[in-house]
C-alpha cells in the first residue's frame, strides 16, 4: 500500500473505531438510568 | 380526561443495551455492505471521509436523537407519536408507515437471494459466468421492464422462508422476539464478517484494492455532488426520519440514556461501513490481480450486481473460496434480516395500536398481506426491475420527503424543539447544546430539500434507468402514490383506544421553558 492510503486508512480507523470506543465509554461512565436525581419515579403507564 | 383501563403494559426492552444492540442492528443493513464501499470509492475515495464525518456529526447524529426524543417523550408508533404532537400530524406517522411497507415488500427479497446464495457458494453453482448465472439462471429476469406474474420457483420459497422466520419473530414481540433475535444475529455478523475480512486481506492484491479506495482525491471535497452523496450515504444508512427510530425509543424505559446511546449506535453503524469498506476493497483488489487491470477498471462495485454478480465470479476465482461465499453472503443474510425487523416492527406497531391488536394479530394480519404482495410482486420475473424502482423512489423521494416534512413541521409549524431538547438533557448524561435546534430545524431541512428537489426534477425530467414512463408511473411514482393515499386514509380510520390519552413524560417544568430550552 502507498503510505498516503495507509496514512488515510488510519486516519478514517481512527477517527470512526475511535468515535466508537469514545462513545461506548462515555455511555458506561454514565449510570444506567437517568441522571438526574431530581426526577421522579417512572409514572405509571397511563394508556 | 379519562382514564382508559390499564389493559396492556407497553412492550419494553429489556434494558439500555437490549436497546442499543437492536437499534445498531436496524442501522447496519445491506447498505453497509453493499453501498458505502462503492459510493466511497466513487466520491473522493479517502477523501470522501472528510464529508461524510462532517455529514455524521452534522445531520446524521442531531435527525437521529430527533427521532429518539419523540419516540421516547410520546411512547408510540409513529401514527401515535405523531397524533400525540398534534392531531393533524398523524398522516405524517403513517406517511412513514407506507414508506417502510414499500421498503419491506423488496427488502425480504434480497434477503431471499442472500440465503440462496449461502447455499449456492458451497458448490459455487454459478460457474464460470456469474452474471448470466444471476440473471437468467437464478432471477429468470424478463427482457422487458414491467410486473409480470410468472413466479420463479427458485425465488419463490425462499422468500416465503424468510416471512416465515420474520413473521414468528414479528409476533413474538419486542423483548422475546426482536431483542432476542438481535443478540443472535448481531454478534454473529460481526463474527462472519470479520473472518471474512481477515481473510480478504490475506488475497494477493489486497493491497491494490485498499490503495483504490483510501487514497484521496481531495479535489471531489469542491464537488457538490460529493458532499450531497455523503448525506445520502448517512442518512440511508443511519434509518433515521421513517419511523424506525421513533418506534425503538418508544419501547425504551422513561429514564434511559438517549443522547449517550444515540452516539454508541451511529458510530457503531459508520464503524462497520468501514469495516466493510476495507473487507470488500481488498477482495475487489484480488479481483483485478486476478485479471491483471486496474481497481479503476473494474465494474458492478455496488448494489445486487456487486453482491450477486461480482463477488460470486471472485468467488470463484479464489482459494477456499465456498468458505468466503458462505461468509459473506451468511452476512449479507443475518444484516438484511436485522433491519427488516426494524421496519417491520415500524408497521406492526403503528397497526397493533391504532386497532388495540397484540403483537401476534398484527404479525398475522399486516404481516400476512405483506408477504402475499411481497411474493407476488418478487418472486416473479420482473422482480429486478419493480425492486429497483421502488428503492429508488422510497428512499429518494420517500425518506427524503419525509425527513423534510418531519424537521421542518416540528421545527417551524410547533416550534418543539426546544422541549425535545430539554427532554434529551432531561434523560440522559450526554448534554445537547443549543446548537442542535439550529441543525436540526435550519440546516437538515436545507439540504434534505435541497436533495428532494433535485432527485425529483432529475426523476421527472430524465426518468430512471431507462424505463419506459408507463413503468415509472406506476411502479415508481405509484409506490409514492401508496404512500400518500394510504396515510391519508389511515388517519381518517377511529382508533379503538383514545391515543390523546397520555401525559409526556417528564412533565414539563413549572413556568414552562425559555425559548432556549432550559428551565426560566
Amino acid at each position: 500500500m502507498t503510505t498516503t492510503a495507509i496514512v488515510v486508512l488510519v486516519l478514517s480507523l481512527v477517527v470512526v473505531w475511535g468515535g466508537l470506543v469514545l462513545s461506548i465509554l462515555n455511555l458506561r461512565r454514565a449510570p444506567q438510568d437517568s441522571t438526574d436525581p431530581d426526577l421522579p419515579d417512572e409514572p405509571a403507564e397511563p394508556t | 380526561m379519562a382514564r382508559a383501563k390499564p389493559s396492556t403494559e407497553r412492550e419494553q426492552w429489556s434494558g439500555q443495551t437490549g436497546f442499543i444492540i437492536a437499534a445498531i442492528g436496524s442501522a447496519v443493513g445491506l447498505g453497509n455492505i453493499w453501498r458505502f464501499p462503492g459510493v466511497a470509492y466513487e466520491n473522493g475515495g479517502g477523501a470522501f471521509l472528510v464529508p461524510y464525518v462532517i455529514a455524521l456529526l452534522a445531520i446524521g447524529i442531531p435527525v437521529l436523537l430527533l427521532d429518539y426524543s419523540l419516540g421516547h417523550r410520546f411512547r408510540g408508533s409513529a401514527p401515535t407519536v405523531f397524533r400525540r404532537v398534534t392531531r393533524r400530524a398523524e398522516t405524517l406517522g403513517w406517511f412513514q408507515v407506507g414508506i417502510s411497507i414499500v421498503i419491506i415488500l423488496y427488502y425480504t427479497v434480497v434477503i431471499a437471494w442472500a440465503l440462496s446464495f449461502v447455499w449456492f457458494s458451497v458448490r459455487q453453482t454459478w460457474g464460470d459466468d456469474a452474471a448470466t448465472f444471476f440473471q437468467r439462471d437464478f432471477l429468470q429476469v424478463a427482457a422487458e421492464p414491467g410486473v409480470s406474474l410468472d413466479i420463479v420457483p427458485g425465488v419463490f420459497w425462499p422468500l416465503v422462508a424468510v416471512w416465515v422466520v420474520v413473521l414468528v419473530v414479528l409476533a413474538l414481540g419486542v423483548q422475546k422476539g426482536l431483542e432476542r433475535s438481535n443478540i443472535i444475529f448481531l454478534p454473529m455478523l460481526v463474527i462472519l464478517f470479520a473472518a471474512l475480512v481477515v481473510r480478504a486481506l490475506f488475497l494477493d492484491g489486497a493491497a491494490e484494492g485498499l490503495n483504490a479506495l483510501f487514497t484521496p482525491d481531495w479535489s471531489a471535497l469542491l464537488h457538490p455532488g460529493v458532499w450531497i452523496a455523503a448525506v445520502a450515504q448517512i442518512f440511508f444508512s443511519l434509518s433515521i426520519a421513517f419511523g424506525i427510530m421513533i418506534t425503538y425509543s418508544s419501547y425504551l424505559k422513561r429514564r434511559s440514556n438517549l443522547t449517550s446511546s444515540g452516539l454508541v449506535v451511529a458510530f457503531s453503524n459508520s464503524s462497520f461501513e468501514i469495516l466493510a469498506g476495507i473487507g470488500v476493497f481488498a477482495t475487489l483488489g484480488f479481483m483485478a490481480h486476478q485479471q491483471n487491470v486496474q481497481v479503476s477498471d473494474l465494474e458492478g462495485l455496488t448494489g445486487p450486481t456487486l453482491s450477486f454478480s461480482t463477488f460470486p465470479q471472485i468467488i470463484s476465482a479464489m482459494p477456499g473460496g465456498s468458505f468466503f461465499g458462505v461468509l459473506f453472503f451468511l452476512s449479507l443474510t443475518v444484516a438484511g434480516l436485522t433491519s427488516l425487523l426494524s421496519l417491520l416492527q415500524v408497521v406492526s406497531a403503528g397497526f397493533q395500536e391504532k386497532f388495540g391488536w397484540s403483537p401476534r394479530q398484527a404479525a398475522l394480519r399486516v404481516g400476512g398481506v405483506a408477504a402475499i404482495v411481497s411474493t407476488l410482486l418478487f418472486s416473479t420475473t420482473t422482480a429486478l426491475y419493480v425492486l429497483d424502482t421502488f428503492d429508488k423512489w422510497a428512499n429518494e423521494v420517500g425518506v427524503i420527503a419525509s425527513a423534510v416534512i418531519m424537521t421542518g413541521l416540528v421545527a417551524w409549524r410547533l416550534r418543539l424543539l426546544p422541549t425535545l431538547r430539554w427532554h434529551l438533557n432531561e434523560v440522559s448524561s450526554t448534554r445537547v447544546g443549543r446548537w442542535w435546534p439550529w441543525v436540526v430545524g435550519v440546516l437538515a431541512p436545507l439540504v434534505l430539500g435541497y436533495m428532494l428537489v433535485s432527485g425529483v426534477w432529475m426523476l421527472v425530467t430524465e426518468g430512471y434507468e431507462g424505463y419506459p414512463l408507463w413503468f415509472r408511473l406506476t411502479t415508481g411514482w405509484g409506490a409514492l402514490a401508496f404512500m400518500v393515499v394510504f396515510a391519508v386514509v389511515m388517519t381518517r380510520i377511529r382508533w379503538t383506544k383514545d391515543p390523546d390519552d397520555f401525559v409526556p413524560w417528564p412533565p414539563l417544568p413549572e413556568g414552562g421553558l425559555t425559548t432556549k430550552g432550559v428551565r426560566k
